[in-house]
């Protein structure tokens, strides 16, 4: 190898001792401060075209932003739809998540929800169809109903919470589970808050 | 052979008419169709130059170029007329227009357009596309392009309607021109292109629901300034947007009035003259010993138009470490995503610089307090000169070349590049001093994006400003063939390939980093590119000595046309300074050895 310029080794030069974190703010050289990933419910507002979907879930994938669930359908206004993201970042990356898809042209207004907005998600559990009876009482408790019945077969409706789906799914175990679909998160904030 | 018709006077359907002595073929007025209302939306764009390559899918948008004043410029390979709209619209500001057929013609635009996306050119892709009933059939020549495209364009459309199909294209030419500029795609169906439809010259808006940011936030301006007027060590680091958005006056003249160093990054080269005493240059992986040095001791960092990219930065943890960032940046989403920015101004470039020189205007005049961090500033360029050894004998240095050429042409010369060690030198050994007068490929690297961009900006440049193109020999045979084009267009372009005979940065990256494994990187067997490049019917030149060097590039600067000139350059050259990937920029290396300790 050849080539060269003059001056100092790197050695030789001084260099400050301040550090920045892998989100690029500085911290204290003492801390290892790294923020924790925390859970975020954002709401947008999309035209409602071919592709928007496939623009949002590409944006959240190629980006690496950790998704739980992702939720679309029509609003109140023709020719909008909106999509229910749940995601899980660090605060700088829920921020960057919704200054990413406010990009996106066919994006109309992005809000992360307060966190007290109402939050539902409808999951279909079938179980074995031996306990017809117990199953539907274990339904009622969740507020649910079995919605299909065959022989072999109990299909049952639960809403409500993640945390509520997700002890129904556990405690429909004890019937032999099947099936599961969820829906993921759909959420409005709650009075007479606008999820714009 | 038909003579070149000048495309304002006469349309080729005229030129054809008469040249066949058929008068009523030039009557003939084009039916009007889809195809008809996307050429009308750019003729009242304003466009005048495209960039394309026939084929099945766009030919009705072809047809009604015939009957159009629009030049059309062939390219060789769909790439070349993607990167050639690219450099256009740098040059010129304004988008640039490229395109292709279905399929592979469309596939083929993508490195052009992820090219354009990493740097913010503003680039239109129009592809032809199979009929909307074929579609999703996998039919011959079908290849999603909007979905390929998604993620390398601002926004895309699909134009399934013959009637809107105007508005669509004015739209998507609307969008990459405004708020951060970048490439838009706009996939043409054939039989809508062929419908009849009343023609509609669509309108360049974009929709109600894209809103670029105008001016920043009052109290962080006043927040930014207080922290500027108690800085001691200060720097400004102008990004491509100072350039994107016409932003260079309000820069410099708020550099100039607070006597602050002014750093650039690779695209924002131009942003501020480089012959300035405040002036330090690039800094970055490749930038000079003293931009290095500031942007590490700094204690205010105002970085404009500049998306902190990592061959910028280095190592996040040791970029600027002790300064407070002021971002100015049009797009929200770039605000603090690699560094954060302590005082966000979202706003446009030109019109936040005259917000805060409006504010600090206000404050006692800080120019004096800076005084003492200048001449640090200055000592560093005395320790970190970019001086490199000039031996008597050859074989001959790459940075000298650079710099005849530079001292042949003048000021407003267009410098276009491929990607290696030769577009470091181009950068670190030429001086630049205006604005949109350095093109080349940064965030995306395409080698091969020097010559097509040389013939996108000679159109794009004004007929007294001279083109010149530093390619590394095997960036250059990437896209070669597109010498055809500058030599049936008769353009005006010296290439100088800075010959290693080695895909030379890959070479430095094995000495340094892999034990000097030079494993493919050995490029000997490249064509005689003085030989090709009169097989082409351009000029071609061999330069092996220093006592070539000066005559060759006069009678290339001199010739009307395209020349090519193959220096022969020392194959073992490196670049220097260099910060390794994700190093600290105050530790960059100045010679080989010096890697060994960082
Ligand atoms: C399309 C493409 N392929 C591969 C690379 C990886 N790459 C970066 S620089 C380089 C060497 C370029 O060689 P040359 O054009 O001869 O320039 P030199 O470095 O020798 O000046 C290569 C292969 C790239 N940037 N782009
Ligand atoms: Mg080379």
């Amino acid at each position: 190898m050849t080539g060269g310029l003059p001056g100092p080794d790197p050695g030789a030069r001084p260099h400050p001792d301040g550090r920045r974190n892998s989100q690029g703010a500085r911290i204290d050289p003492a801390v290892e401060a790294e923020p924790e990933a925390q859970r975020a419910v954002l709401s947008a507002t999309v035209k409602h075209e071919p592709g928007v979907l496939a623009a949002v879930s590409g944006l959240f994938s190629r980006r690496q932003f950790n998704i739980e669930s992702l939720t679309v359908g029509p609003t109140e206004e023709e020719n909008r739809a909106r999509i229910t993201l749940v995601i899980e970042e660090p605060e700088p990356g829920i921020e960057q998540a919704k200054k990413q898809l406010e990009k996106l042209i066919p994006v109309v207004s992005v809000t992360e929800l307060e966190t007290d907005a109402t939050q539902r998600e409808l999951a279909l559990i079938k179980v074995s169809g031996e306990k017809p009876d117990q199953v539907q009482s274990v339904a009622e408790m969740y507020g649910g109903e079995a919605v299909d019945v065959s022989q072999e077969t109990v299909t049952v409706e639960i809403t409500g919470s993640r945390q509520k789906i997700e002890a129904a799914v556990d405690t429909f175990h004890r019937f032999e589970i099947l099936e599961v679909v969820r829906t993921g998160t759909a959420a409005l904030e709650r009075g007479a808050e606008e999820t714009r | 052979m038909t003579e070149q018709v000048p495309p304002t006077t006469q349309t080729k359907a005229e030129a054809q008419a008469s040249d066949a002595e058929d008068a009523e073929a030039a009557a003939k007025q084009a039916v009007s169709t889809g195809a008809g209302s996307v050429v009308a939306t750019l003729e009242s764009a304003g466009v005048e130059h495209l960039f394309g390559v026939q084929g099945g899918a766009i030919m009705p948008v072809y047809d009604a170029l015939y009957y159009s004043d629009l030049n059309h410029v062939t390219m060789a390979h769909e790439q070349g007329a993607a990167h050639a709209a690219d450099a256009f619209g740098i040059v010129s500001g304004d988008p640039g227009v490229c395109l292709a057929t279905s399929g592979p013609g469309a596939t083929n635009l993508v490195t052009g357009i992820a090219d354009a996306s990493m740097d913010s050119d503003p680039l239109i892709a129009l592809t032809g596309q199979v009929p909307t009933d074929f579609v999703g059939n996998d039919a011959f020549q079908e290849t999603d392009t909007t979905g390929v495209t998604d993620p390398i364009t601002k926004t895309n459309y699909f134009a399934d309607d013959a009637e809107t199909i105007g508005d669509v294209v004015g739209e998507a030419f609307a969008v990459a021109d405004e708020g951060r500029q970048g490439p838009t795609l706009v996939d043409l169906p054939k039989n809508i292109t062929q419908e009849e439809t009343e023609t509609n010259s669509g309108e360049t808006t974009t929709p109600d629901t894209y809103n670029p940011p105008e001016e920043a936030d009052e109290d962080i301006v006043e927040a930014a300034t207080d922290a500027l007027a108690a800085a001691e060590k200060p720097v400004i680091l102008a990004g491509g947007g100072v350039i994107k958005g016409e932003a260079t006056d309000e820069l410099r003249a708020f550099a100039r009035e607070y006597e602050i160093p002014v750093i650039t990054t690779m695209p924002g080269i131009g942003a501020f003259p480089e012959d300035e005493e405040l002036s330090l240059e690039v800094a970055g992986m490749h930038g000079t010993g003293y931009a290095n040095m500031a942007v590490t001791h700094c204690d205010v960092l105002l970085g404009v138009g500049t998306r902190f990219d990592d061959r910028l930065t280095g190592g996040v943890d040791s970029f600027a470490p002790e300064a407070e960032v002021i971002h100015v940046d049009i797009d929200p989403a770039e605000i603090s995503k690699n560094i954060n920015a302590d005082y966000p101004l979202i706003g446009d470039a030109g019109r936040v610089m005259d917000q805060l020189d409006d504010e600090l205007d206000n404050r006692p005049d800080p120019a004096d307090r800076y005084a003492e961090w200048r001449e640090q500033v200055g000592t560093w360029k005395e320790e970190y000169p970019m001086d490199y050894a000039t031996p008597d004998d050859e074989p001959l240095k790459p940075q000298f070349v650079v710099e005849v050429l530079d001292e042949a042409t003048e000021d407003d010369t267009v410098v276009t590049t491929g990607v290696g060690q030769h577009q470091m030198w181009a950068f670190q050994f030429w001086t630049y001093t205006e604005p949109r007068t350095w093109v080349s490929s940064h965030g995306l690297g395409t080698m091969g994006y020097g010559l097509p961009a040389a013939i996108g900006a000679r159109l794009a440049a004004d007929d007294d400003q001279s083109v010149v193109c530093f390619e590394g020999d095997g960036s250059f045979l990437m896209t070669v063939q597109e010498l055809s084009v500058a030599v049936r267009e008769n353009l005006d372009i010296t290439v100088a390939v800075l010959n290693n005979e080695y895909v030379g940065m890959v070479r430095q990256w094995q000495d340094g980093f892999f034990e000097g494994r030079r494993m493919a990187s050995e490029y000997s067997w490249c064509p005689d590119f003085a030989k090709l490049a009169e097989a082409f019917g351009a000029r071609g030149f061999t330069v092996a000595d220093y006592d070539g060097v000066e005559d060759a590039v006069e009678a290339a600067v001199e010739y009307d046309g395209p020349a090519v000139i193959d220096f022969h350059i020392d194959p073992e050259e490196n670049v220097f300074p260099m910060v390794p990937s994700g190093g600290k920029n105050g530790k960059f290396a100045l010679q080989t050895d010096h890697l060994d300790q960082l």
